[in-house]
């Protein structure tokens, strides 16, 4: 039967399910339909570091949030308006952050007393008053999807495999998806097992069609497109992005790309990808451990390519000792940290921005290094070719910081114009750069530029540039061993000049500023950008002046921002750590930088951001009345 | 390392020596293992600038210093990472790594290990010393058990490592012993470590007079011919009750590795020279021939067409 439609600005879904049930591939399809019809979208997938967590247990729960809408959106979502629930363990664990009223979609197959036990129902919530305040749909996915593909002739069990393309026709139907590309994705993923192929496209067109006819839904959904810039798009996740990002800059530099690795989550996924595009001239190298991972990295940029190495806060505690080896040589070289709960093992699978100390002091001795981060998931992409100009025209390893939410979240991401990025030029070193005094000229590798205080990069090959660098102190200029103090005294210093003149080279920070009237700005760095923008939204909604300023270098911190911090009456810094941008901005301004903290392993969610810097806003208008 | 065909300019010991001053104690077995280098680097025929040598940390480390090759003395045990790092960006060039006992066999076990296992092309060599030299004097994991050391007043109580059976256990394509002190033959095991496509693994007996003189004097004074046991592709050699005509190219390490374990009984000889030489492909030749494959079929990558992957849509004026 024909329902009515319902137009909505903007949709928050979250499919939930066993790590068994393919909620993340559910989740990652329906946001390629919401991206492919125009909306606006963000995602936030949440799973166990587990692979297989005992089945229909409250730790084994998988789930994939994509927040959708008619405007540009800035965050996933704090609280979801449909559940899809594929088991008790997945209504319960998700219960709690739904949203009055929300539509729950639930699959009544796995509610038998046993399982509702292994998650502490002693009732059946389903038939209860537990569910009273949301609009319930509890139907038999399972029984359905297997009636739907019995003629594939799969056994009962991989013919239930098939429930969750099932959910997705249904979800799809619910908010007039087609499933025309999901059906091309799942031809394509399981091209080489028919049977399968054609249960899954069985079970996502029956899924669609049950919408359809059944009465069960009264009203189906329309989100419109979002209106945006002309140009085309495509959805990506940050790890994807930033790997991206890496191949650009082998390419607009002209270097082959070397990048170590030692698989570790979240960030094993730009191994993955980079791995892929060996014609790009990217080597991968899986390497022993996180030690051997950044000393190839470190080899191949003395060789004269770009070394890479992407890791996650433990990796980086393994990688410190030849990160200083970079500091001390000054070679290019990009570390990735795509930071998740720590401290030690933490959450794996959890974001966090807790490694930002870790990046600016974890190695011994004054080693300065420069800090950058991404904010957003395809922001990934353009931080990935930042950190590697600064790497390479500033001769010096560069720590980029993602985390866990930008590296499997995903966004529309405006796909730019090749012939529009910015080129990086190695400059490589092709002969003597110093007078010997005799008439002779030699090369002393520690000559430095006389801006930027880069020195030369002269690759093994060049014939008359023979050198040695090392880990020991470099006298000044010529770059032998020098333990004389006062060369170790200005060698010290002339390093962290070097890294603060790449500050010489940033754009003026932008300030989000609207009405100019406000006298609380938020100061952030990374991921929280999204959550910080959207609670200054509904700040600025609920009729107050609220500034926003974001940083994508942490270090150098760039020449302006003193004094656009000065500007204000209260600085506040949202942080998902115990306030570490607070402490260095207190430590360099002398300002009282006032930090919101969370550690939950989940981005600060916007509503009750926004509630936080209102109360900011408030005792500051009353404090300067 | 690596063949390179390139017109090489007549070079001698002179030209590889660096401007630096060498700074080994007196009477260090290193200055002669510097100085058999330096004399030999000539005949393979190189350019300078194509070599590149690698160490850690320890004593043997400063190697490349002196040298006037291009050079990175990095830090402890992971000079096998960097030059797999070196080795694998360029094909071009002949890559050392210069190590210690404690470096290669301690703190940078794993990296040794993995190396070998996967014959990237460098040549390894290792001094071997039994003793921590620059901490003065503690214990290394060479050093026999017992050994009286600032660290261990009462002795050590660990067992030692056997270098050349580690490198065959992981499978090494090359493994040689040598000492410092023997200059033909040191020279003779460079070189066909040199030839060598692969990992090569050289174990150079090397004495350091002030932590630990002596430990190797059985094998260099008038009565050296006793103790030692000069290994020749053929030679008839007996160990853990069998006799057999030593094959270096045997693919099977099963008998290169008891030959290496015979002087585990102390009234047998030392085994040195060349336990084995097989070939099998590079780390690095193949990671370039995978890249080089994949520019072959699908061309070279085209970064517009890369962004532009996946499921796009297109956006044909800007909204409101």
């Amino acid at each position: 039967m024909s329902s009515t439609v319902t137009e909505l600005d903007r949709v928050v879904i979250r499919f939930a399910g066993d790590s068994g049930d393919g909620m993340q591939l559910t989740g990652d399809r329906f946001t390629q339909e919401a991206a492919v019809f125009g909306n606006d979208l963000s995602t936030l997938p949440n799973f166990p570091a587990e692979i297989r967590a005992p089945q229909g247990t409250i730790p084994g729960v998988s789930s994939f949030q994509l927040h959708f809408a008619n405007y540009d959106i800035l965050t996933p979502g704090d609280r979801p308006d449909v559940l899809v629930a594929m088991n008790p363990a997945a209504l319960k664990a998700n219960l709690t952050d739904l949203r009055r009223g929300a539509t729950i979609i639930v699959d009544t197959h796995d509610f038998t007393a046993r399982n509702l036990a292994k998650v502490g129902y002693d009732v059946n919530p389903l038939e209860d008053d537990t569910l009273a305040e949301f609009a319930v749909h509890a139907l038999d996915l399972t029984g359905m999807t297997v009636e739907a593909v019995k003629e594939f002739g799969l056994s009962r069990k991989d013919a239930a495999r098939s429930k969750n393309m099932f959910a997705l026709g249904l979800v799809s139907w619910l908010y007039g998806r087609d499933v025309d590309g999901s059906e091309a994705h799942l031809a394509a993923k399981f091209a080489t097992k028919p049977a399968i192929r054609d249960a899954n496209i069985a079970a996502l067109r029956a899924g669609w069609s049950f919408g359809e006819t059944t009465e069960t839904f009264a009203v189906s959904y329309v989100v419109k497109p979002a209106p945006v810039r002309a140009g085309r798009y495509r959805n990506i996740t940050g790890n994807t992005a930033l790997s991206y990002g890496l191949v650009a800059a082998g390419r607009l530099s002209g270097l082959p790309v070397l990048m170590g690795a030692y698989p570790i989550t979240p960030a094993s996924d730009i191994l993955h990808e980079l791995s892929k595009h060996k014609s790009f001239g990217v080597t991968t190298f899986q390497a022993e451990d996180e030690i051997a991972a950044i000393g190839a990295a470190v080899g191949a940029s003395f060789a004269g390519a770009l070394g890479v190495t992407a890791t996650s806060g433990p990796g980086v505690a393994l990688k410190s000792e030849a990160m200083g080896l970079a500091v001390m040589t000054e070679l290019p070289l990009v570390v990735i940290d795509v930071q998740r709960g720590g401290p030690s093992t933490g959450l794996p699978t959890k974001t966090e921005q807790s490694d930002l100390l870790q990046a600016m002091y974890g190695r011994n001795g004054e080693a300065p290094m420069p800090v950058i981060a991404a904010q957003s998931p395809s922001d990934c992409f353009d931080a990935a070719l930042e950190a590697a100009r600064i790497a390479v025209t500033h001769r010096t390893p560069v720590m980029l910081l993602s985390d866990g939410y930008l590296a499997n979240g995903s966004e529309p991401w405006a796909i730019p114009d090749v012939a529009t990025l910015p080129r990086i030029d190695p400059d490589f070193a092709t002969g003597p750069n110093h007078d010997r005094g005799d008439g002779e000229r030699d090369f002393w590798p520690y000559l430095r530029d006389e801006d930027t205080l880069a020195r030369p990069w002269a690759i093994p090959g060049t014939p008359g540039l023979e050198h040695r660098i090392g880990g020991l102190e470099k006298g000044e200029g010529h770059g032998n061993i020098s333990y004389d103090p006062a060369n170790h005294d200005r060698m010290v210093r002339i390093r962290a000049e070097k890294v603060r003149r790449i500050a010489d080279s940033l754009p003026p920070l932008e300030v989000d500023d609207p009405s100019g009237e406000a006298g609380v700005l938020v100061i952030g760095w990374g991921s929280t950008y999204g959550p910080i923008g959207a609670a200054c939204r509904r700040v600025r909604a609920a009729g107050h002046a609220i500034a926003q300023v974001h940083l994508r270098h942490v270090n150098p911190l760039p020449h302006d921002l003193g004094e656009i911090l000065r500007r204000y009456d209260r600085v506040v810094c949202p942080e998902m750590n115990l306030g570490q941008l607070s402490r260095l901005l207190r430590a360099e301004y002398l300002i009282d930088v006032r930090p919101i903290t969370t550690v939950r392993g989940l981005p600060f969610g916007a509503e009750a951001l926004a509630a936080d810097l209102l109360a900011h806003v408030t005792t500051t208008a009353e404090a300067t009345a | 390392m690596t063949a390179i065909d390139l017109p090489a300019p007549t070079l001698t010991a002179k030209d590889f020596s660096s401007d630096q001053e060498v700074r080994w104690c007196p009477g260090c077995g290193d200055y002669a293992v510097l100085k058999a280098v330096q004399s030999f680097l000539p005949d393979l025929g190189l350019r300078r600038e194509n070599i590149v040598f690698v160490s850690g940390i320890g004593c043997s480390s400063r190697f490349p210093y002196y040298l006037d090759t291009y050079g990175m003395h990095s830090i402890h045990g992971r000079a096998p990472s960097i030059a797999t790092g070196i080795a694998t960006a360029r094909e071009d060039l002949s890559v050392w790594v210069v190590t210690g006992d404690g470096d290669a066999l301690s703190i940078g076990g794993n990296h040794l290990i993995h190396a070998l296992r996967r014959n990237v092309n460098m040549t390894i060599l290792l001094f071997n010393n039994r003793i921590y030299g620059l901490t003065k004097g503690q214990y290394s994991p060479t050093s026999e058990t017992g050994k009286v050391t600032k660290s261990t007043p009462l002795g050590s109580i660990d067992h030692p490592f056997n270098p050349v059976s580690l490198a065959l256990g992981a499978e090494a394509t090359f493994v040689a012993r040598t000492i410092d002190s023997d200059r033909k033959h040191l020279t003779a095991v460079l070189a066909a470590a040199a030839a060598h496509r692969g990992t090569s693994f050289v174990e150079i007996y090397q004495n350091c007079p002030i932590f630990n003189d002596g430990a190797f004097e059985a094998l260099k004074g008038p009565a050296a011919a006793d103790h030692l046991l000069r290994l020749e592709p053929g030679l008839e050699v007996t160990a853990a009750g069998r006799t057999w005509a030593h094959d270096p190219g045997e693919i099977d390490p099963s008998r290169q590795f008891a030959l290496s374990r015979l002087d585990a009984d102390p009234d047998s000889p030392v085994p040195v020279g060349i336990f084995r030489q097989v070939q099998r492909p590079t780390y690095d030749d193949q990671a370039r021939a995978q890249v080089a494959e994949a520019i072959a079929t699908r061309g070279r990558g085209e970064l517009q067409d890369l962004l532009d992957s996946g499921d796009t849509w297109t956006v044909p004026s800007d909204g409101v």
